[in-house]
Formats: C-alpha cells, structure tokens, sequence
C-alpha cells in the first residue's frame, strides 16, 4: 500500500496514457509530466511569498500581511491580481523588442531547469545522462536575460544593477560548480537520477546521503552560499539594493512583466535548492530507513521547504555585504576551497574505508578553511561598532 | 533532412546572418547567442548531449555576457561611421568567401562527406571522461596549466593596481 501511494502520480499517470491514441502518445505524454510541475512550483512560489513576509514580520517584530483572508494567507492572490491589472510602462527610449524578451527568457530558463530535477521516485521529466550539466547550461541563459533586461531599460540604475547581479553570478557560479563537481565524482555520473538512487539506500537506520561525508558537508555548505548569491538573495543583494539602486535590473519593468522577473528569481531560487537537495540530501529519498513508507515526494517538498525556511531565516539575520566583500569572498575562499575540496574527495575515494579518511579529509577541509579565513581577515581590523541612536 | 533540422538550420542562419546585419552591436551579441544556441540544439539532434549543453554553458553562459561587457565598456553601442564605409563592408565579404572557400574544400575532400554505414555512434559522458583520463590525458593537463596560469594571471593583474594604490 505505501509503495501504491508512493507511485500514485506515476500510475494516474499511466492510466490517463492508456486513453491516448498511438499517434499523440509523445506529446500527451510531454504534457502529463510538464503540468504538473508547471502547476506545483508556481503555487509554491505564492506560498513562499507569504510565509516570507510573515516570516521576517516575526523577526522584525511586526505583524507581516494578515489583511487579505484568514491570518493574510490570501496574500499572493491579492498581488497577483494587483500586478495582472496595473498598467504596463514602457519607458520611451526602452529598446522595445530586448525589454519585452528578457523577462520571457527569464521565466524559460527558470522553468526549464526544473526538467531534470527528480521529484520523487519515477517522478522525473526527462533522465538525460547529462542532468547536472543541463541545469547549469540552462541555467546560465539566466544571466544573458539580467543583462538584456538592464541594457534594455536605457536607465543607469538598471545598468548599474545588472553590472552588479552579472559580476555577482559569474564569480559565484565556478564555486557553484565546482561544489558540485565532488557529488560527480562520488557518484561517476552526471545523471540526476543516478546520483539520487546512490544516495537511496541505508546502513542499518542511516542512510548514504553525500552531506554525511567530510567533502560533502563542505561542498554543501560552499553550495548553498553560492545558491544563495545566484540567487541574488540577503546577504548577497547587492543587484537590486533597495537603498543604493531601488531594484536593479527589473526596476524599469511595471505590472505583470515585474512579477514575472519575481517569478524567476523565486523559481531560480527553488531549482537550485532542489538541486542541492538531489546533490547531497539525498532527493526523494527518506532521512531513516524506517520512515520509507511516507510517500518520496512528500520529502522532496518537506527538504525543500526546510531549505527554503533557512534561505528566509538568513534573509532576516544578515546585512548586506559590499561588492569588494562580495567579490573577495568568492576568489579568496569560496573558489580554493572548493578546489580542495575536490582533492580531498578524491583522497576519500582512494582510501580504505575507515576512521583514517575521515580524520585526513576533515583535517584537509577544515585546515585549508582556517587559513583561507585568516588570509580574507588579514590587514583588517575587527570591532564592535557602537550606534549613537540605536543602542 | 527532417523538419527539425530545417527549423534548427534555419533558426541558426538567421542569428548569425542578423548578428551580421544589424546595426546596435548589442543586438548584434544577441542575435549571435541566438546561432550559437541553434547550433547547440543542432548538437543535441545528433545525439551529442555532452558538446550541446557545454556549448550552451559556455557559448550563452560566457562568451555572450563576455562580448556584452567587451562592447559597453569600450565604446557606445551606436553604429559607427566606420562600419557603413563600402570597403570595410568589400573586406569582410572578401575574408568570409575565402574562410567559406577553404571550410568547404576540408568538409568536401574529407572522409567524413561520404555516407557512414551502421548505426549512429552514441557518444555518452561516460566514454567523454575515459577517452579524456586515458588517450588525451596530457592535452587535458596542458589545458590545466594553461588555465591555471590564466586564473592566477587575472590575480595578479587584479592585485597590482590595489599595490599600487597604497
């Protein structure tokens, strides 16, 4: 029975299948996969956004939205409409044919990473043998769309922003990478699925998920920090400042073209948590062996949604890093520590099992972070700042 | 010669002809990522999933963005007097007949205008990585070096002027 409810979606699917003639198989069966998916994320964008909004009201020490419906849940309905009705502006010296297809290309992009990223078990909508490197393919076009959208706008602010959000995605994307690039090796295979099903099986109650390894934890780690600039996300807001440059890139844009650029950042932002999600979480699959009967897309969402909570978290605790910050930060640390550890997955693979290539590549990892640390501090001194007003 | 492959082709023929012929430069790089990514898709119709997502990180990812900042750091993205001058323009057209001239003698001479027999070779990622690690593993590594040096090049470079500003 739990193995039915598992597969539910998979034999609907199936079962809608036997209807289709011959001929539209292809096709019908392209669109019982896309839907669904076309369907969940956005829904789970609405949802982010308001659990978003009330989640730093709480840490600020205010309410959030609690106007529209029953504890403000109806938040997201309230703004879609509001963006679907006000007027469209297009500034007169826009170059119009860029403006229009940036935020289109956006969305795609956004949209077509989610084509490798297995939801579940089964629940995939294509198994190419190069899932890893699709998503990073695809999900570079997300930086030519920043660029047309801020040249497009013919406004300094919006060039200035997508100076800012394009430098920032270049630096952080080798880190990204390279993070990944300790799953590949472990798992020999650039296949999301494949790399998932090694993580899906279990010593005694513990399962074999990537993070649970010294590499792992670091290349986790060093994942999420680049997601998070990727994403363009506090700490890593830089691009769209509201007190600097108001909204960078998209700050041309009105109505229904600005919630699309929302959308792709949010849809961006999600892709790549579930990419670290498949990379070192272990997917779909359940953190002890014995709660396997709880169905494996309930805990793809429930990881993401964990990781979702921390990126919101984060977005209320940290101010806002400057660009020389930002940038050293990414050449300094982020990009020789992920190169290390790389060596130190590859000692791990070529050692015996056993307590000795745990304490080498631990001592490898956290040694190089410590002094990679001491050389971003150095020439730098630290103190408490004191606010006249606000203490 | 398939539908798709006439889309792909003529998607392809038209970036690259109107990163030729249009006037802003801007435009220009986009309608040349446009041929760089049908040219990507065509990879991908021929099985090469590995060549097509790699020229899309790099071509789309890099190389575009790279021609973007090359071209608004250097100069407006006016069209300049100098492009609509007829020799310029008799040149070009000149220097693209004979790299054309010189590709279609390689590609007609070649081995590989005759019809292969068989089954369509399945490059997979797995066979990539064992033909880089095993026969082109000192290429690979020059590469490396040559990267590397890059990387610390650009460090360097970066570095100097903070140096000489104290």
């Amino acid at each position: 029975m739990p193995e039915m409810i598992d597969q539910i979606f998979v034999l609907l699917k199936h079962w809608l299948m036997a209807y289709v003639p011959g001929t539209l198989q292809p096709i019908a069966s392209a669109v019982l996969s896309v839907v669904p998916v076309l369907i969940a994320f956005p829904l789970l964008f609405a949802i982010t956004t308001v659990l978003e909004r009330k989640g730093l009201g709480r840490m600020q020490n205010r309410y959030g939205p609690n106007r529209v419906g029953p504890f403000g849940i109806l938040q997201p309905m309230a703004d879609g409409i509001k963006s679907l009705t006000k007027e469209d502006i297009i500034p007169r010296t826009a170059d119009q044919a860029v403006h229009f297809l940036a935020p289109v290309m956006l969305v795609i992009a956004s949209f077509l990473v989610y084509a490798v990223l297995p939801i579940g078990k089964n629940m995939v909508i294509a198994n190419l043998n190069t899932g890893v490197l699709f998503f990073f393919a695809v999900g570079s076009m997300v930086e030519l769309s920043v660029f047309m959208a801020g040249w497009s706008s013919r406004s300094k602010y919006s060039l200035l922003g997508a100076m800012r959000a394009i430098a920032q995605m270049i630096s952080y994307e080798m880190p990204l990478v390279l993070a990944s690039v300790v799953v590949i090796m472990a798992a020999g295979s650039l296949s999301t699925v494949t790399i998932v099903n090694m993580q899906a099986s279990y010593t005694r109650i513990w399962p074999h998920w990537y993070v649970f390894t010294p590499w792992g934890l670091t290349g986790f780690v060093l994942f999420m920090i680049a997601a998070t600039a990727e994403s363009n996300r506090c700490p890593f807001d830089m691009p769209e400042g509201e007190s600097e440059i108001i909204a960078g890139y998209y700050i041309e844009y009105s109505g229904f073209k600005f919630a699309l650029f929302f959308l792709g950042e949010y849809l961006g932002m999600f892709a790549t948590s579930a990419m670290a999600i498949t990379l070192f979480l272990g997917g779909w699959a359940a953190p002890f062996s014995f709660l396997t009967w709880i169905p494996s897309y309930v805990w793809f969402f429930a990881k993401l949604l964990t990781i979702i909570m921390a990126f919101i978290w984060i977005r209320g605790t940290l101010p806002r890093l400057r660009m020389d910050q930002l940038m050293n930060f990414a050449w300094k640390f982020m990009l020789p520590l992920s190169l290390i550890n790389i060596v130190g997955a590859g000692v791990w693979h070529f050692m015996p099992a056993g307590f000795a290539r745990w304490l080498i590549v631990s001592l490898l990892v956290v040694v190089s972070c410590a002094l990679l640390s001491r050389g971003l501090r150095r020439g730098k001194s630290f103190y408490v700042r004191t606010y006249r007003f606000a203490s | 010669m398939t539908i798709s492959f006439l889309l792909l082709a003529a998607i392809t023929i038209t970036g690259t002809a109107a990163a030729m012929s249009l006037k802003n430069l801007v435009h220009c790089v986009l309608a040349l990522t446009l041929g760089l990514v049908g040219l990507a898709a065509l990879y991908l119709r021929l099985g090469a999933q590995f060549v097509g997502f790699t020229q899309i990180l790099v071509y789309v990812g890099a190389v575009a963005i790279l021609a973007a900042f090359a071209i608004m750091m250097t100069r407006s993205a006016e069209p300049s007097e100098l492009s609509r001058s007829s020799s310029i323009r008799f040149s070009g057209t000149l220097i693209a007949l004979m790299v054309f001239a010189v590709l279609a003698w390689a590609i007609c001479s070649g081995t590989s205008a005759l019809q292969v027999p068989g089954p369509q070779p399945e490059a997979s990622v797995h066979q990539i990585g064992l033909a880089l690690m095993h026969l082109f593993v000192l290429p690979l590594e020059v590469i490396g070096i040559l990267l590397t040096a890059a990387l610390i090049g650009a460090g360097v470079l970066a570095m100097d002027e903070t140096r000489r500003a104290q």
